[in-house]
């Protein structure tokens, strides 16, 4: 059977990554964000802030420093991309960094590195050595660190992850300001994801044009899935943005998917009856990547409770919806299915939910009632019984 | 600085204020009140509570009023249905995680928590009980300060009073998620860490999470028993701040009706901290005198600048962080530890009691002096020389279950001896205190004159600025004192302990020529003690400190060595300042701690 996926090779494919800087350099700093801005490109862990803009506030603040940070402290449940990009294509990696730090007037970049990810830092640090020397060549003032995680994943989230970095507790700040004027050490940063970097490099070469093509309206370009659970070909893909859910089971299903996790632990659940009608991207469900496919053996309710655990545990706790929303979400549904509570008592619990939706300090208590609103509206009975 | 006005609507209102005001102050300008948990006026944002989280228009999320400035064309609603919704719902989710035993709880009536939920008609829980029984533990192991977790709501204004104004941390968020708590270095007993006991953190908890080590059964039960005789002694600061428990305004002087209140609650003689204040300037101010002898004339290597030591939160903090520096705090004991030891020898002797039989009890403003009172060596008279400490906040709760109408009292007079004081031993209750009256002995000893200031006034030494600095320049001194003819006396005050840091680190950096430096460790000094009234802020605390001026002015004697009483206890007692029985029972020595 024909797949009408599209398999693109951006990330991964080799190039000429010192020829790309070089020409980026001749260019000037507008130009290239002009670039970014008209490719469409979002910024690839989940949240979809437009990259260019990113970049335009962060090259527009007076500041004797400013820090270009690549996040990679891939922590959601479910994604694995960014540990394959910076195996296999690390100087893509310190190369849209660098082009970021030429962008907006920053000479030093951060890696923040996902404290699981350890075992890539001598290969990380040689590469970082070796671009550090072809920069010379360049005369292009930027130097690259790592900085390593704790595993937690709220750090993630870019104002704890540069609090982190700060060598406090990492939680995260108030926003406003925002990181592109507030940001580490309270200077001017942009955060942006390991493959962000990669595609705002990749852009810088082959032209917005050639980018915007791909996709849809709101999800220009391609996107790495990482893709997992019940399928036969887990792994890691770049796909073209905007494609059906039902396209993708199709492709990666074992033929008895009954629902579809796009997001990660922080995503919505698609149940089967809605795949036909979801595109994946902005303005269907975005994706960091993440893609956990799960067929009838599945009891959505374990499901739901590992999600919440999960939750309940890397709240970083300092604000009330989300540190004690988490634990009566979690509590809640074991009382309901042990039958302490009411079938009802769900009904209390998505308003519980909503107001985590809204009145939470960041996008950790923001995004919970994702999972837990889809997969209570589309397995309702599997919670219950 | 010029400001930029940003235009907005609140509830429909339009406003125009400074730029960088937050939602919350913009709200308060129109006089809407937003409820508020985690804010407080003290301290820097943190935004965690989301009690007072607004509707703002074409935000789907709400932000934290008090966290997020205003910004031009903003429309806010401080109370719509979605806002009173999640509101409910927070109020509901904190309830669920806190201890609830309202009715046997020391904070029931004024905790802020309850107040919410009386206001947001929270009935029954809708949501489940999160608090175990196993966490209903209360670390009781510090003299001064209880940490009941099982009360705590995270709001961590506790930490940021420990952190950012008394930059000692004792206090920290540790854990995460579920588990993510208030606790100390290791989880170790409040006792055992760099804790202060300054008792700011419990100014600032919004329920009973953190409190006072209260200790008014055990002086019911002195008052109580026909063995003992109990005497009380109140420091400067009270007599300012506890009308606020009888809901009077911040600075109401009402010395005289709590000296009332003292002897209708059964205490045997209504003693005064401000009568050892009086003493502490004649035994420091010659101590000061004796170490600028020994440093001008006798050339010695002499710790230089002296500073004060009546402050035990601020001493204990030295202990910990400054302990190279322990040869500069004075040796005399602060004005409380003065006067059990007198209490206890000179005023047994006096009024023919056995000391055995003699309850010391003292009033303060302060929760470090009730580990102040514990310290092995405050026993100089051969007892323990202040049996117990109450703050203002327990005399206040003791009146009340006493039954005394406290506005109605008459007025009364404290009880002689060891009651007479003089308005600058009065002064000691607010920061800069010490320094003037110390000043104005001093100054006097040496020249025979006044000090140059109207109405003895020492104006720069005064006021609510974090460091103060001022020069005084000595002239035309007595022949005795010829080594200190042009000299300018160089002091320097500082009140909070994250202030006390600074100037610390300029000490050792060799950054300062003072010879001598006042140090409260709490903000405004006593008056802003940890054991005052609650809620404090700066505005409570400049009144206070209005009363506290007021009160000097009105005193007939306002100098120290010129306090009869004091005149009387060194002619027949004490002899000499810093003489034999000075050593024995005015002074002390200090002990290095650790840093955690």
């Amino acid at each position: 059977m024909e797949n009408k996926i599209k398999k693109v090779d951006l990330i991964f494919g080799k190039v000429d990554y010192l020829d790309i800087l070089s020409k980026s350099l001749k260019r000037t700093r507008d130009e290239l964000i002009l670039d970014v801005i008209d490719s469409g490109l979002r910024g690839r862990g989940g949240a979809g802030f437009p990259t260019g803009l990113k970049w335009k506030f962060a090259k527009n603040e007076e500041a004797d420093q400013k820090y270009v940070i690549c996040n990679a402290d891939e922590g959601e449940p479910g994604t694995f991309k960014d540990r394959e990009i910076l195996t296999e294509a690390p100087e893509k990696v310190l190369a849209g960094m660098a082009l970021c730090g030429y962008c907006i007037g920053a000479t030093e970049g951060y890696i923040y590195l996902r404290g699981e990810y350890n075992f890539l830092l001598p290969s990380l640090n040689k590469a970082i050595e070796k671009f550090h020397n072809e920069l010379k060549k360049l005369k292009l003032d930027f130097t690259i660190r790592i900085c390593s995680g704790s595993g937690a994943y709220v750090c993630g989230e870019e104002t704890a992850l540069m609090e982190s970095m700060e060598g406090k507790r990492g939680e995260p700040r108030n926003k406003p300001p925002f990181p592109t004027s507030f940001g580490y050490l309270g200077k001017p940063t942009s955060v942006n994801n390991v493959e962000t970097l990669v595609f705002a490099l990749m852009i810088a070469q082959e032209g917005p044009a050639k980018f915007k093509e791909m996709g849809t309206f709101d999800s220009r370009g391609s996107k790495v899935f990482s893709v997992s659970g019940d399928t036969p070909s887990p792994g890691i893909y770049e796909l073209e943005l905007g494609m059906t859910l039902e396209q993708f089971v199709e492709e990666f299903g074992d033929g008895d998917t009954k629902a579809v996790q796009v997001g990660g632990a922080s995503g919505f659940c698609v149940s089967r009856k809605e795949f036909k009608n979801t595109v994946i991207g902005f303005e269907g469900i975005p994706t960091g990547g993440s893609m956990m496919l799960f067929n009838s053996s599945r009891s959505m309710f374990n499901i739901l409770n590992d999600y919440l655990e999960f939750f309940e545990e890397e709240s970083c706790g300092q604000c009330t919806p989300c540190r004690v929303g988490c634990q009566q979400l979690l509590k809640g549904i074991e009382a309901v299915k042990k039958g302490i509570k009411p079938p009802k008592y769900l009904e209390e619990l998505q308003k519980l939910s909503d107001t985590m939706r809204i009145a939470s300090k960041c996008g950790l208590g923001q995004s919970v009632p994702n999972p837990f609103n889809s997969i209570i509206n589309n397995f309702r009975e599997e919670i219950i019984y | 600085m010029s400001k930029y006005k940003v235009n907005l609507k609140i509830n429909n209102i339009p406003i125009s204020v400074d730029e960088g005001t937050t939602i919350l102050d913009a709200a308060r300008q129109l006089n809407f009140k937003i409820p508020t948990l985690c804010h407080h006026d003290d301290l820097c944002v943190a935004g965690n509570c989301r009690v007072c989280v607004v509707e703002q228009k074409g935000n789907r999320a709400l932000p934290a009023s008090c966290a997020t400035p205003v910004s031009e064309g903003m429309e806010i609603q401080t109370n719509s249905l979605k806002v009173r919704q999640a509101r409910k719902h927070i109020v509901e989710l904190l309830l669920t995680e806190h201890n609830a035993d309202c009715t046997k709880c020391f904070k029931n009536g004024f905790c802020e928590l309850q107040e919410m939920s009386n206001a947001y008609r929270i009935g029954d829980h809708v949501f489940i009980d999160l608090v175990m029984e196993k966490d209903k533990v209360t670390d009781i192991s510090s003299p001064s300060i209880e940490k009941d977790d099982s009360k705590c709501i995270r709001c961590q204004r506790c930490v940021r009073t420990c952190t950012s104004m008394q930059y000692v941390s004792a206090l920290a968020v540790t854990h995460k998620g579920n588990d993510m708590r208030i606790s100390t270095f290791l989880d170790k007993p409040m006792n055992d860490v760099v804790c202060t006991n300054c008792g700011q953190c419990i100014n600032r908890c919004p329920t009973a999470a953190l409190t006072e080590r209260s200790y008014i059964d055990e002086v019911f039960d002195a008052i109580y028993d026909p063995k003992k005789f109990v005497v009380v002694e109140t420091a400067p600061a009270t007599r300012v701040a506890i009308g606020e428990e009888f809901g009077m305004e911040p600075g109401t002087r009402v010395t005289g009706k709590m000296v009332s209140a003292l002897r209708r609650l059964g205490f045997d003689k209504v003693l005064d901290t401000d009568f050892t204040a009086d003493l502490t300037i004649m035994e420091e101010g010659t101590e000061l005198l004796t170490r600028l002898k020994e440093a001008l004339v006798d050339g010695k290597d002499v710790a230089l600048p002296m500073l004060t030591s009546c402050s035990p939160g601020w001493i204990k903090f030295q202990e910990h962080l400054y302990h190279d520096l322990l040869d500069n705090l004075s040796t005399c004991k602060s004005p409380q530890q003065m006067f059990g030891p007198l209490a206890k020898t000179y005023y047994a002797e006096k009024v023919n009691k056995n000391p055995a039989d003699m309850v010391v009890v003292s009033i303060m403003p302060c929760t470090a002096k009730k580990f102040e009172a514990e310290r092995p060596e405050m026993r100089g008279s051969g007892y323990k020389d202040v049996d117990y400490v109450l703050t203002t906040r327990e005399l206040g709760r003791m009146i009340h279950q006493a039954g005394i109408d406290f506005e109605k009292l008459e007025d009364e007079k404290y009880d002689s001896i060891l009651g007479e004081s003089t308005g600058a031993g009065i002064i000691f209750g607010n920061t800069g205190g010490v320094m003037e009256a110390a000043l104005r002995t001093a100054y006097e000893i040496v020249t025979g004159r006044e000090v140059p200031f109207t109405n003895l006034s020492i104006r720069p030494v005064r006021g609510m600025e974090g460091v103060k600095e001022a020069s005084v320049k000595i002239k035309d001194v007595k022949p005795e004192w010829s080594f200190l003819e042009g000299v300018d006396l160089n002091v320097a005050i500082a009140h909070g302990l994250v202030n006390a840091k600074t100037l610390m680190d300029r000490i050792k950096a060799g950054d300062a020529n003072y010879h001598f430096i006042e140090i409260m460790a709490c903000p405004g000094g006593c008056i802003g003690g940890g054991g005052q009234p609650i809620p404090t802020n700066m505005e409570v605390r400049k009144k206070r400190a209005a009363g506290v001026y007021e009160e000097d002015e009105a005193m007939v004697i306002r100098k120290s060595h010129e306090n009869p009483e004091v005149t009387e206890l060194y002619e027949s007692f004490l002899h000499e300042p810093l003489g034999h029985k000075s050593h024995d029972l005015l002074h002390t020595h200090y002990t290095p701690r650790k840093r955690h």
